[in-house]
């Protein structure tokens, strides 16, 4: 099977014409199809100039493809200053020869006819714009224009069916431009000459706010993605978001990045979140979840990692300044390049629009870290239908990339599970709750990690105070009725330091008896000690003397045996002692 | 030189195709019929001078283009109309 599937690759497949618009190469597998017209089409300003323009300029510029533009519609000059909004700079490429326009101009009302005619002028022209320039692209904007122009009709469809033979014979890409009909992909019905390749543009208005999509209709002989892709049009060009759910293929992580918060990380184990995983803070107004997340975005950059703050609802010199109250200095961040702001309002334009800037900005700054907030901001402004898959594509594209994303929720009261928050917490590793509770006359806040996948994370429900040093999590107070929090939480603490300073005298009171007995028994001992000496010595001195008794004793009755001739033997006992006895004996 | 009512004309073709070739013939002797010795005719053969194709913004071949007297006009065709050649040029037949 695998085999199988190796051999594949050897086959001769479609080559691919690389467009240099981000996601675009993802979603075609590389490009369009080489040496073959595609078939761009959708209704008046949905961006097909500009696409078109972008596949030339990325070919002149990055691919050293010189490519030409003929163009039915704008005027070389007007074409220029459309595209200047993009800093694509045309004139210098066609001054360097990378590129060349050609306008096309077709009024009927200026041309009669008479007889048969066919469209080699225009070939001619084309021919000799490529051959100029060497040119490998080529865009044709709108060649429909023709039918408006010319009253044969029948004549210019045989000879647009020749012109992109013509084109494929001469080993171009071209991209046909087709405005969108009725019913049709097309108004002339382009689709049945060019059918290699077929790219749908649109941009749709719910709710007044306005959504690109591009999708893949056709590609012969080429895998693609067949969803619609939203895509983003602005100063930096084009993107395509390509991103799909296609699996749960994530390689997970053992690598851990700090919450930004040591009291947290303590709570996850004492090392923080996994690397790649998606956090969830939800909180009511006020409770805290921007601190949270400047606090994670502050650690991220601390340790040397990219970050992004995705800000909905605060401009980033509000965030800046805000966090400094905190103890938080984000400013010297983005001045080393590691923290990036990217603030749109909600508003702006429509959820898919946001993803594809988000995906435009985290493949251009490579972050390992992201920060949407608020998350909830974003999910009014997309379709309730549509938003669930949006942030399933949004979660996936970070996970896949392994980057840690935190999102912040602004959450209903007293922790009650809204909607939006059921749709996107399973997709969630790690799911802070804060709440700000009222108890005692007094809001304070709490902390809760309601979940957190993959380790043995702690279950309590902690205070959470924002210091002029950051966020510090109080141990909970468990009392009868709850987590002691704020001023209740201060009393108890008052009072717990009363009762131990009241067990610490006592403690010291019973040592300080103890020590007393000590050296009371100690002078005791030492008297008895004292005593004992002295009975000892006592002891000793009448030991002496007894033996000196004991020793006269012998003495005498030696003598007094030598004196009565008891014998030898008691002589030999005692030791006869020189010439004493013989005194006693002349006593006696 | 042609006087000042005189017609300016030029004909722009790719090589000698039977249409180009009909073209030509057609022109001159519908210039004979109706201009007299009032009109002049340039043949451009664009398969020798593609750069021109570009800039006199020629797409169909072959094309007529009446230079003088102005306003510029264009007719696309092998000009086997006459009827519409007189009424493209503005030639009122006599």
């Amino acid at each position: 099977m695998a085999d199988k599937v190796r051999k594949g690759h050897d086959l001769p497949t479609v080559g691919k014409s690389a467009t240099g618009i981000r996601g675009l190469d993802e979603v075609t597998q590389g490009g369009l199809p080489q040496g073959r017209p595609t078939l761009l089409c959708g209704s008046a300003g949905c961006g097909k100039t500009v696409f078109a323009m972008t596949y030339l300029y990325n070919g002149a510029v990055e691919y050293d493809e010189p490519g030409v533009f003929l163009a039915f519609e704008e005027r070389p000059g007007d074409l220029i200053k459309n595209v200047g909004s993009l800093n694509y700079d045309i004139e210098k490429l066609i001054a360097d020869k990378k590129l060349a326009i050609d306008h096309v101009e077709i009024e009927r009302t200026k041309i009669a006819e008479s007889g048969e005619y066919d469209l080699e002028g225009l070939f001619i022209r084309l021919g000799f714009a490529i051959d100029s320039i060497a040119a490998k692209r080529v865009v044709i904007d709108t060649i429909e224009t023709l039918f408006g122009g010319l009253e044969n009709e029948q004549l210019l469809r045989a000879e647009l069916r020749r012109l992109f033979e013509w084109l494929k014979a001469k080993g171009v890409t071209a991209i046909i431009t087709g405005e969108r009909g009725e019913g049709s992909l097309t108004r002339y019905g382009l689709e049945e000459y060019v059918a290699d390749c077929v790219i749908l543009l649109d941009n749709r208005v719910h709710d007044q706010l306005a959504t690109r999509r591009l999708r893949i209709v056709k590609y012969r002989g080429s895998a693609h993605g067949t969803n619609e892709y939203p895509f983003i049009i602005d100063e930096r060009g084009i993107s395509v978001m390509p991103i799909t759910s296609t699996g749960l293929a994530h390689v997970a992580s053992t690598e851990r990045l700090p919450s930004g918060v040591p009291d947290l990380d303590l709570m996850l184990e004492g090392a923080g979140y996994y690397k790649g995983s998606s956090i969830l803070v939800s909180g009511t107004a006020g409770s805290g979840k921007s601190t949270m997340a400047a606090h994670f975005a502050d650690a991220t950059c601390a340790s040397g990692l990219r970050c992004i703050y995705f800000a909905m609802e605060e401009s980033p010199s509000h965030i800046v300044r805000n966090m400094r109250s905190v103890g938080l200095d984000l400013q010297k961040w983005v001045d080393r390049k590691l923290l990036g702001f990217s603030a749109r309002r909600p508003s702006l334009f429509g959820l898919e629009s946001h993803l594809a800037t988000m995906y435009r900005d985290v493949t251009d700054f490579e972050p390992a870290a992201v920060v949407i907030d608020p998350m909830s901001a974003l999910l009014s402004s997309g379709a309730s239908g549509d938003v669930h898959s949006m942030v399933i594509r949004l979660v996936d594209f970070l996970k896949a990339r392994g980057i840690t994303a935190l999102f912040t929720n602004l959450g209903a009261v007293s922790g009650e599970n809204p909607t939006t928050e059921i749709q996107i917490s399973s997709l969630m590793d790690v799911w802070l709750l804060l709440y700000n509770r009222e108890s005692n006359g007094e809001h304070n806040r709490e902390l809760y990690l309601l979940k957190s996948r993959g380790m043995a994370h702690s279950n309590q429900v902690r205070e959470f105070v924002m210091t002029s040093d950051g966020i510090r999590l109080r141990p909970a107070y468990v009392g009868s009725e709850g987590v002691l929090t704020g001023s209740a939480r201060l009393a108890q603490e008052a009072k717990d330091e009363a009762a131990a300073l009241v067990r610490r005298q006592d403690r010291e009171r019973r040592s300080r008896e103890l020590e007393h007995k000590r050296r009371a028994i100690s002078a005791r001992i030492e008297i008895l000690q004292a005593q004992l000496a002295s009975e000892e010595a006592e002891a000793a001195l009448l030991e002496r003397e007894g033996i000196a008794r004991e020793d006269q004793l012998v003495a005498d009755r030696v003598a007094m045996g030598v004196s009565r001739r008891v014998g030898t033997a008691l002589e030999k006992r005692a030791p006869k002692p020189a010439g004493k006895p013989q005194k006693r004996l002349d006593s006696a | 030189m042609i006087e000042d009512d005189g017609y300016s004309l030029r004909l722009y073709v790719a090589g000698q195709t039977p249409r180009s070739i009909a073209a030509i013939a057609n022109l001159k002797k519908i210039c004979e019929q109706h201009l007299p010795g009032r009109y002049e005719i340039e043949i451009i053969d664009l398969m020798k001078d593609p750069a021109l194709a570009m800039r006199h913004q020629i797409v169909a071949i072959p094309t007529l283009i009446r230079q003088l007297p102005e306003p510029l006009k264009r007719i696309i065709g092998d000009l086997s109309n006459t009827e519409r050649v007189l009424v493209g040029l503005d030639i009122r037949p006599n």
